[in-house]
């Protein structure tokens, strides 16, 4: 993929006839830099500042019926929450689907792009790309972009000719085979929840509700993680949104207010006077 | 942080790596295989940025394979290693790779061989070499007990005793390896040392 460098370069200036311009030489396009006497300091503290930090949890793993994803919902600037209603489970076709952690625009981009390469394969080959083909494809774009600033941490679930796939692929070029990740600041917090209850032998309302549970766990800890935890089951005939539920009131229904019969100071009527 | 170490024996050349995917404070996958076949009687055990270790080793792989396609005859294991150390050190004052290697063969004319590449494009031929956090205690393990022309049998012992002191002395020691070897017959997989087991993607 050959990078755009258009905006690169150098307009020749305007040389008006009759006028001194045997100095006049079209300038290299340059920025100021900026003053500083530790620049070296100056440019890594630039770099932390731009740099997003993967605040999310998503996570996917592998059982006996195929494969359970899911997310949360929350899109956070440092410490500002300003949406708690992200797609983060993106659908590259009927039957793969891609997380997203990190940067949001460079996660559906790529995601997106990735569809596209999946599709042209389709119509190449005459049958559909598997999910091992499709994660390398996306591993060697995100490589050759490495050091350039692109922040994605996402894990591709699908369901091909060999059965489900779980492959998670990050923006520093790495790419590895798995049953269980999870990915994101909070994902400490789920990978708790999801090893403890993890077996391979589970049904599909078992695997959807250790997924939801592991997803409210880790946004009850995590800051930068919340809204909607929603659920996909990526099975033999492609993926199905299983459910999507406010973390908020998941956590009523998980820790229910049981109306407490004694009351700290209860007030009774003064005796009638 | 990761562990990788190997030795040549009579007839025969080891090679030892843990098998941690490790991101900060996260275990992505403790059985992730380090050490890739290069070619029927090569491995190339790698360590270093995820990234660049797949895809460095990937691209020796399929160059080493195109020679022997084109020439109808494999690299031997010094073509191949210095073969290696180029790219290493082409790349290195444009487009750095960050990956350390333990290169392991056996030729038929000159027998086993082992070649250390570190990142800085540095090659020797060595009998014995380490990277990685665990190099501090398996080179003075390896320099105490190693001798020349050892057995499959010393060998491994010498391996365990390795292992066994990186998992009792290094802070965050990766609990699993994986050792393969190469003689005569080939690159093969050798055993497993495990002590968490991870559960495997079911093949179909």
């Amino acid at each position: 993929m050959k990078l755009d460098t258009s905006g690169l370069e150098s307009f020749p200036s305007l040389i008006l006839h009759g006028n001194d311009v045997a100095g006049e030489i079209s300038a290299p396009p340059s920025f100021d830099l900026p003053n500083s006497n530790d620049f070296d300091g100056f440019l890594k503290e630039a770099i932390q500042m731009v740099k997003p930090a993967k605040g999310t949890t998503t996570l996917a793993f592998i059982f006996k019926e195929g494969v359970m994803v899911a997310a949360d919902s929350r899109a956070s600037m440092g410490g500002y929450i300003s949406s708690q209603s992200v797609k983060k489970i993106i659908e590259i076709n009927p039957y793969m689907l891609g997380t997203m952690a990190g940067g949001a625009a460079d996660c559906q981009f790529w995601h997106r792009n990735l569809g596209i390469k999946c599709r042209l394969h389709e119509l190449a080959n005459k049958r559909r790309i598997s999910v091992t083909g499709a994660s390398k494809l996306l591993a060697n774009i995100l490589y050759s972009y490495r050091g350039m600033g692109l922040s994605v941490g996402t894990m591709i679930a699908g369901w091909d000719e060999t059965g489900p796939g779980l492959y998670y692929v990050d923006s520093e070029g790495g790419r590895l085979k798995g049953t269980r990740f999870s990915v994101g600041s909070g994902s400490p917090y789920a990978y708790g929840v999801l090893d403890s209850g993890y077996k391979y032998d589970m049904s599909i309302e078992e695997a959807s509700e250790l997924a939801r549970r592991a997803i409210y766990h880790a946004t009850f800890r995590d800051g930068a993680s919340g809204g909607v935890a929603s659920v996909y089951y990526v099975g033999p005939t492609g993926w199905k949104k299983l459910s999507g539920d406010d973390v908020g009131e998941l956590h009523y229904h998980y820790n229910p207010v049981t109306p407490s019969t004694t009351v700290e100071q209860e007030m009774v009527d003064a005796a009638a006077a | 942080m990761e562990c990788v170490f190997g030795l040549v024996g009579n007839d025969f050349a080891i090679v030892v790596a843990d098998t941690s995917a490790v991101h900060s404070i996260l275990v992505h996958k403790s059985n992730e295989d380090k050490i890739m076949f290069l070619d029927s009687h090569k491995l190339i055990a790698a360590s270093g940025e995820p990234g660049d270790r797949v895809q460095f080793t990937e691209y020796i792989q399929k160059n080493v394979a195109l020679y022997q396609f084109r020439n109808g005859i494999p690299l031997t294991t010094s073509a191949a290693a210095n073969f290696t150390r180029g790219e290493l050190a082409t790349a290195l004052r444009k487009n750095p790779y960050s990956v350390n290697i333990l290169l392991a063969g056996y030729d038929k004319e000159t027998g086993p061989s082992l070649y250390y590449i570190d990142y800085l494009a540095t090659l020797h031929k060595l009998e014995k070499g380490a990277f990685g956090y665990g190099s501090y205690f398996s080179l003075s393990m390896m320099d105490r007990h190693y001798h020349s022309g050892m057995s499959v049998e010393e060998a491994i012992d010498l391996v365990d005793k390795c292992i066994n002191e990186i998992r009792s002395r290094l802070v965050v020691a990766p609990p699993n390896f994986i050792i393969k070897i190469v003689d005569k017959d080939g690159a093969r997989e050798y055993a497993w040392r495990q002590s968490v087991a991870d559960t495997p993607a079911p093949s179909a």
